[in-house]
This record gives C-alpha cells, sequence and structure tokens, in this order.
C-alpha cells in the first residue's frame, strides 16, 4: 500500500510539489482564523512565485508586490534587491517557477480540471494578448509608480491595487470574509478586483493558465530567463521525428521541437511524456547549452512502445 | 553518432547573471531596501487587497 501511495506521489510530483510549496509558504493558519497576517522576520525574504504578503498565511513576500514598494518608495529610484532576487531565481531556474513553484499557478491547474463542454486552446488575438503580460510589468509594477507620487513623494502599488486576482484570493477575500473592520471599508475597488478574479476563474476552466499567459507580470520576467536558463528543455534531433505531439501536449500550443526554451513555456513537462520517441528531456545543465547538438538519454523500451501507441 | 564528438556552447550567461543577481542583493540589503520590503509585507496592505 506503502509502495502504491509513493508511486502515485511519483506519477503526480508536479502537483505535489505545487501542493506541498503553497502549504509550505502560506502556512500560517492562525492567519486564517483571525483576519491577520504574519509579521515574522522570514517577511524581507520573497518566495519566487506570485504570493501576495498580505495573505494571512504567508511567511514570504511576493516579489511583483516587493519590487512596486520599492519603487514606489520615496527612497529609491532602482530596486536591487528584488531585481538581484529575480536574477538569480531567473537564471537558475527561469519559468519552472510558474509551473511548480506558483500557488496562483496551482489554483488555475486545478480550475482548468473541472470539465466543460468546450475547452479552447488559447483565446482569439491569442498572438497580441501574449504581449499583455509585458505591458503590465513595465507600465503598472515599474514605470507607473515610480511616476506616478503622491505629495510625499510615495507611490502606490498600481498592479497590486488595480489588477493582481492573486491577491484578491489569497489575501482580499480571507482577510474581508474573516474581518470586521475590514468588510466596514469595502468599496468599489474591491468589486472590481473581485470582478477581474471571476473572470479569469472562468477563463481556468476554458483555458489552460489564462492570467500566467496573457497577464502576469512575474511570468514575463521568468520568462525572458527562459532561453539561458540553467534549468532547460533540450530536444535531441536525431531522435526528434516532427510528429507534434510535443505541441498538442502543451497547454501554452509551444512547438517544443523547434523553440524548447521558448519564453511561455512553465516546464510542466507534458511534452517530455507525449513524446513517442523520448527526444525531449531537461535539467540542469550547467555551463552547456546548444540544445540542437544534446542527447537524451535513452527510455525504457516499454514506456517508448506505449507513448507511440498512443 | 558514428562516433562524433558533440559540441556543447560555453553557457556564461546564466552563472554570470546569478553572480550579478548576488552582488544586486546584497547591494540592495545594504541600501535597506529588505527592510522596506519587511515594513510593507508585516502590515496588511489595503491597495494590495483591493480595499485602500
Amino acid at each position: 500500500m506503502m509502495k502504491t501511495f509513493l508511486s502515485r506521489i511519483r506519477h503526480h510530483r508536479r502537483i505535489t510539489t505545487q501542493v506541498l510549496f503553497t502549504a509550505l509558504t502560506n502556512g500560517y493558519v492562525k492567519g486564517f482564523a483571525e483576519g491577520s497576517i504574519y509579521k515574522g522576520s522570514s517577511k524581507a525574504l520573497c518566495v519566487p512565485g506570485l504570493n501576495c504578503y498580505s495573505c494571512p498565511g504567508a511567511f514570504g513576500s511576493c516579489p511583483i508586490g516587493a519590487m512596486q514598494a520599492t519603487l514606489g518608495s520615496q527612497r529609491y529610484q532602482f530596486a536591487f534587491y528584488i531585481t538581484g532576487f529575480l536574477m538569480v531565481i531567473g537564471a537558475a531556474l527561469g519559468r519552472f517557477v510558474c509551473g511548480w513553484l506558483c500557488p496562483f499557478g496551482l489554483i488555475q491547474d486545478l480550475l482548468h480540471k473541472i470539465p466543460f463542454l468546450r475547452k479552447l486552446r488559447k483565446l482569439p488575438g491569442d498572438g497580441l494578448l501574449r504581449f499583455l503580460k509585458y505591458i503590465m510589468l513595465g507600465l503598472l509594477v515599474i514605470l507607473l509608480p515610480m511616476v506616478v507620487v503622491d505629495m510625499v513623494g510615495q507611490g502606490k502599488p498600481w498592479f497590486c491595487e488595480y489588477v493582481c486576482p492573486s491577491g484578491t484570493l489569497m489575501a482580499g477575500i480571507p482577510l474581508v470574509a474573516s474581518n470586521e473592520g475590514l468588510r466596514a471599508v469595502v468599496g468599489w475597488l474591491f468589486t472590481w478586483k473581485v470582478l477581474i478574479l471571476a473572470v479569469i476563474v472562468i477563463l481556468s476552466i476554458v483555458v489552460y493558465r489564462p492570467f500566467c499567459r496573457y497577464i502576469c507580470p512575474l511570468g514575463a520576467v521568468y520568462g525572458l530567463f527562459n532561453p539561458i536558463a540553467l534549468y532547460r528543455y533540450s530536444v535531441d534531433e536525431e531522435k526528434c521525428i516532427s510528429c507534434g505531439k510535443c505541441q498538442k501536449a502543451c497547454g501554452f500550443d509551444i512547438k517544443t521541437y523547434e523553440t524548447p526554451n521558448s519564453p511561455e513555456c512553465i516546464r510542466c513537462g507534458k511534452c517530455k511524456t507525449a513524446c513517442p520517441a523520448n527526444a525531449i528531456c531537461s535539467g540542469f545543465t550547467g555551463f552547456r547549452t546548444g540544445a540542437a547538438n544534446h542527447r537524451c538519454p535513452d527510455a525504457d523500451e516499454t514506456i517508448l512502445k506505449e507513448n507511440i501507441n498512443q | 553518432m558514428n562516433g562524433e564528438k558533440r559540441k556543447h556552447k560555453i553557457n556564461f550567461i546564466a552563472p554570470g547573471l546569478i553572480l550579478a543577481g548576488v552582488i544586486f542583493l546584497m547591494a540592495g540589503i545594504w541600501r535597506g531596501e529588505a527592510y522596506t520590503v519587511f515594513m510593507k509585507a508585516v502590515n496588511i496592505c489595503l491597495e494590495c487587497i483591493g480595499v485602500g
């Protein structure tokens, strides 16, 4: 029985990692019960995923919220601390964070498991909509908090205030539900944010990860690192038969056999599982790059046969 | 493979960025940015939750 349990965990290791990491970084249960937040010293550190620091359970800070807090402060014109953090995580892992460590990514994954009449591969205008996340990053996370300031030179966290559905779900709703004082001051802004959240929730059922794909500024940052990150995908050109099964399996519709390190790829690994020739592999390549020359280790013959027969 | 040696380019970009990132992180801590983040994170951010 233990063996079956362990085998199941191995089979579902991505969702297991997502759940465990979310629980680990949002485990301050007292906060949920009392409508308060954690105030310990770990809040000075950022977590890699989009995880609101006002979530009652959060032990760490959201990099996007922290970036806006630093740039919005009258003391700083550049956010060395958060930029450095994003460079370290991005250059090491790229968008692996989105696929394996982000709590809002987990929520979208779960929502997409809900059956629906007709699931869509992408939204109309997908090509243009994908640029939206870069606009969110440049405008709402970096530019406006720096430029639009009040009388004392303090900027606002524009993305958090007007857009972030992760903050609404993980912080806004639990805090408003459990804190009477906050309930008394809720206004149009909260309604607007709940509306955005509702749209994202509904879209997540129909399309795979719409927020990550079109809106998330953190995904936009990590995506820029994907082509050079230490953790990368490679395609063995000698094995690849260009059958397109990797693209069909990919929730983001990426041609993995052409661009294994696309800025859109969240490293979920579905393409690797779907490949009938075991031509896609991943790992930390260290100082080596050059996907075209990479050779994937041979897989178990039976697995290959099963994949080809599917 | 026919005994052909596979060529790998050397990836200096990622390790270089990680090193630069660590230097940035330390510079940020030295400038007091980590404290700014901490002070923001230990108080309920009313704007972030859509109340303020």
